[in-house]
C-alpha cells in the first residue's frame, strides 16, 4: 500500500524540521522532502532601525553561529561607513571567526553526529545521544565537549560573552586584547591539538565501518561553492567565491560576493520555509551546489598549515575528483577544527594582535553595503539599504544553511531509497534519513530566518508530483 | 530517583539551549542527578509524560508552538522560561509590528497570500508573538539574552535537589 512516513521533528539537529516519504505500492520510497517548520522575518523587522544596531541584532538569528552573524553583518555596516577596518581589528575578527568554527564543529560532531559514528546508526535510540557516548567512551565524549569550550572560551575571552557578544562593531572592533588574554588562550591550545588530532586518528579507522553510508549519503556529482583567498586556500573571513565542479575543475572563480545576484538565483519550494539557491547560470535544478566543510576542501588547494596541510591532502585522495559523499562534511570537519586551532596559534605569534588600534571611527558614507564571510555551513552574506539617517529601510541575508537545500532533498532521497522499504520500517532506517541530514549539520535556526530578493520561481507541485502552477520573479 | 528533564525549543534562536550546553563538563557531571527525556540533542519525537522539569526556550509564535506549549505543560510539573524570548517575547516578538501577510511577502513575494497552499501543511505563523506566560502557567522565569551557563547550572542544581531559586541573584533581562 502506499503511503506516506513523516519523520518529525528530525532530532539532533540544530533547528525546526521534519522529513516526509512517500512510499508506492510496492514500498518504495518515490519521493523524499525536507520541510523547514519556522519563519521568523528578520529582514521584515530590521526595517527602520539604525544600521550599527545590525550586528548584535542580526546575531541573535543564530545562537549557534552568532560569531558568523556578527561579523558579516558588521563587515556590510563596514562598507557603509566606506572604512578601511586596522589591520589588527581584522585579525582579532579572523580568531573569533575561527573560534566559532570550531566550537560549532565541535557541537555538529561530539554532541550530534557521534552517538551515530560512535555507538552505530541501529544503536539504542535512548542511547544516541552525548551522554550516551561519554558512557561508551568517555574520552571521545569528554574531548568533545572540552574542545567545543576551547571555541566557546576564545569567543568570550575575546568578546566577554560566549554567546551573543557585542565586541565587534562597525569600523573593528570595541576593544584590544590584552597580553594576559592572549596567554590564556595559547596555553588552551595543545590540549585542544591533542583532541583533535586523537579524534582524527579515531575517525579514519571508525568510517571504515560506514562504507554503506559512504556509498549512498548524499554522494552525487555536484557544484561546490565557498570563499577562496591568497595561495588556493579557504578564504574563511574573506575572500572571492569560486564554484568547482564534481571533477575539480574551476567554473567559475574570483566572484565579487557583492554581486552575489548575478550569479546565484533562489527557488521557492512547496511546504517549506526554507528557499533552494542555485548557480544561475546552470538554472534550476542542475545549478545545485554544496557549500560547508566538504565544499571548502574540495575548492582549495591546502589549508594554509602543516597539520591541517598533511590531512586535506589525505582527505583528497579518498577520491580523484572532489569528495563527493557528503559522509565525509564529518571528515572536513574535523580537518577544519585542526586548522582553525592552527591559525589561531598563528595569529596570537604576531606582536601585531597586541596593537591597540582596533577601531576606524566614520559616519555614513554609503547607502548601501554588503558584508560576507565562512560561517561553519558555507557562504553567509548580508546586504543592507539605509537612508540618509542611517535606518534601515532593506535587508537581504543569504544564509549558508540554504545554500545546501536542493542537495540535501537529493540525499535524503537517495539514503531513504537505499535504506527504507515501507513494509518494514525500523528505527535504523529512519535515523539514517536523519543522519544524512545532520552530515550536512543544517543550521535551521540560522535559515528560519533567510529571505531573498534574488529571481525567484515558484512551483506549485501536487502529491503526484505534476506540477500545478509556477511563477517566476527576476 | 533521577529526576526526568526536558529542554523544549519553540522560537528562539537557539542560543540559551547553547548556553545550557555551556555549563560544558558540569553537565556530563550534573547528568548523574537527572534522565535528559526530551530535548534537541537526544532522540525523542514525542514528548513524555511525567517530566519534573521543562527548560522552554523561546516564544510562542507559531499554531504549533502554541499546541506544543500546552501539551508540555499537561505533562510538567515545573516549567521554566528560560531566557527573554521566553519571558518576554523579545528578539521574536520584534514581527508583531507587521502583520503576518507583509512578512511573507517580504521573504516569499506575494505567492503565500494568492496560494496559502504552497505552506500546506507547515506551521502557521500566529498574527502575534507571545511570551510562554500568556498561554500557559510558567513557575520559574530565567530572564537573560541567553542566560549564562553559570546561571542554568545554579538553577538546575536548586531545582533538582527540590530546592527554591533566587533567579533575581543571578541574571535580568538583556544579560
Ligand atoms: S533569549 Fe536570546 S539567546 Fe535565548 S533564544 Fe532568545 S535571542 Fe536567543
Amino acid at each position: 500500500m502506499a503511503r506516506t512516513i513523516i519523520i518529525d521533528p528530525v532530532t539532533r539537529l540544530e533547528g525546526h524540521a521534519k522529513i516526509t516519504l512517500q512510499t508506492n505500492d510496492r514500498g518504495e520510497v518515490e519521493s523524499a522532502r525536507f520541510h523547514v517548520t519556522q519563519l521568523r522575518g528578520f529582514e521584515k523587522f530590521c526595517e527602520g532601525r539604525p544600521f550599527y544596531e545590525m550586528p548584535t541584532l542580526m546575531s541573535r538569528i543564530c545562537g549557534i553561529c552568532p560569531v558568523s552573524h556578527l561579523i558579516t553583518s558588521a563587515k556590510a555596516c563596514d562598507a557603509i561607513l566606506a572604512v578601511r577596518i586596522p589591520p589588527t581589528a581584522a585579525k582579532l575578527r579572523r580568531i573569533l571567526n575561527l573560534a566559532q568554527i570550531i566550537q560549532s564543529h565541535a557541537l555538529s560532531f561530539f554532541y550530534l553526529s557521534s552517538p551515530d559514528l560512535l555507538l552505530g546508526m541501529e544503536a539504542d535510540p535512548a542511547e544516541r545521544n552525548l551522554f550516551g557516548v561519554v558512557r561508551a567512551n568517555p574520552e571521545l565524549g569528554r574531548g568533545g565537549v572540552r574542545l567545543r569550550q576551547f571555541g566557546q572560551q576564545v569567543i568570550e575571552l575575546l568578546g566577554e560573552k560566549r554567546i551573543h557578544p557585542g565586541w565587534v562593531i562597525p569600523g573593528g572592533v570595541s576593544e584590544a586584547l590584552s597580553a594576559e588574554k592572549r596567554d590564556r588562550i595559547l596555553a588552551m591550545i595543545p590540549e585542544a591539538l591533542a583532541i583533535t588530532q586523537n579524534t582524527l586518528a579515531w575517525f579514519k579507522i571508525r568510517f571504515e565501518s560506514f562504507r554503506e553510508e559512504v556509498r549512498t549519503f548524499a554522494n552525487f556529482p555536484s557544484l561546490f561553492m565557498g570563499l577562496v583567498t591568497g595561495n588556493d586556500r579557504p578564504g574563511y573571513y574573506d575572500g572571492k567565491i569560486r564554484f568547482t565542479d564534481s571533477t575539480g575543475r574551476i567554473v567559475a572563480d574570483n566572484l565579487d560576493p557583492a554581486n552575489y545576484p548575478e550569479f546565484m538565483g533562489e527557488e521557492v519550494e512547496q511546504a517549506t520555509y526554507v528557499k533552494s539557491p542555485y548557480y544561475k547560470p546552470m538554472g534550476y535544478p542542475n545549478g545545485m551546489y554544496r557549500v560547508g566543510p566538504l565544499a571548502r576542501l574540495n575548492l582549495s588547494k591546502r589549508c594554509g598549515t602543516p597539520l591541517a596541510d598533511q590531512e586535506w591532502t589525505e582527505f583528497r585522495s579518498l577520491e580523484r575528483g572532489a569528495v563527493l559523499s557528503s559522509f565525509h562534511y564529518h571528515y572536513a570537519r574535523l580537518i577544519e577544527i585542526l586548522h582553525g586551532i592552527e591559525r589561531i596559534h598563528a595569529l596570537l605569534d604576531d606582536p601585531e594582535i597586541l596593537d591597540t588600534h582596533v577601531r576606524a571611527s566614520a559616519s555614513l558614507n554609503n547607502l548601501e553595503g554588503i558584508g560576507a564571510s565562512e560561517a561553519p555551513r558555507g557562504t553567509l552574506i548580508h546586504h543592507y539599504r539605509v537612508n540618509e539617517q542611517g535606518l534601515i529601510t532593506w535587508a537581504n541575508l543569504i544564509i549558508a544553511t540554504g545554500h545546501n537545500n536542493l542537495a540535501m532533498n537529493r540525499g535524503i532521497l537517495q539514503v531513504a531509497r537505499h535504506y527504507v522499504h515501507g513494509d518494514k520500517l525500523t528505527d535504523g532506517m529512519l535515523n539514517r534519513v536523519e543522519a544524512v541530514i545532520r552530515a550536512f549539520d543544517p543550521c535551521l535556526s540560522c535559515s528560519t530566518h533567510a529571505a531573498g530578493q534574488m529571481a525567484i520561481h515558484v512551483r506549485l507541485v501536487n502529491t503526484a508530483g505534476e506540477l500545478m502552477d509556477e511563477v517566476r520573479r527576476s | 530517583m533521577k529526576k526526568k528533564l526536558a529542554t523544549v525549543w519553540l522560537d528562539g534562536c537557539s542560543g540559551c539551549h547553547m548556553s545550557f550546553l555551556d555549563m560544558d563538563e558540569r553537565l556530563i557531571d550534573l547528568a548523574e542527578h537527572f534522565d535528559l527525556v526530551y530535548s534537541p540533542i537526544v532522540d525523542q519525537k514525542i514528548f513524555p509524560p511525567d517530566v519534573d522539569i521543562s527548560l522552554v526556550e523561546g516564544s510562542v509564535s507559531t499554531d504549533a508552538d502554541e499546541h506544543k506549549i500546552k501539551l508540555i505543560r499537561e505533562r510538567t510539573a515545573t516549567l521554566v522560561s528560560l531566557g527573554d524570548c521566553a519571558v518576554t517575547g523579545n528578539v521574536p516578538a520584534m514581527r508583531n509590528a507587521f502583520t503576518v501577510d507583509s512578512i511573507l511577502e517580504r521573504a516569499f513575494g506575494d505567492r503565500p497570500v494568492t496560494h496559502p497552499e504552497i505552506f500546506q501543511g507547515l506551521p502557521k505563523l500566529l498574527p502575534r508573538v507571545r511570551p510562554i506566560h500568556e498561554v500557559v502557567k510558567v513557575d520559574v522565569f530565567v530572564p537573560g539574552c541567553p542566560p549564562s551557563a553559570d546561571t542554568i547550572y545554579t538553577l538546575l542544581r536548586e531545582l533538582l535537589s527540590g530546592g527554591s531559586v533566587d533567579v533575581a541573584r543571578l541574571t535580568r533581562f538583556g544579560a
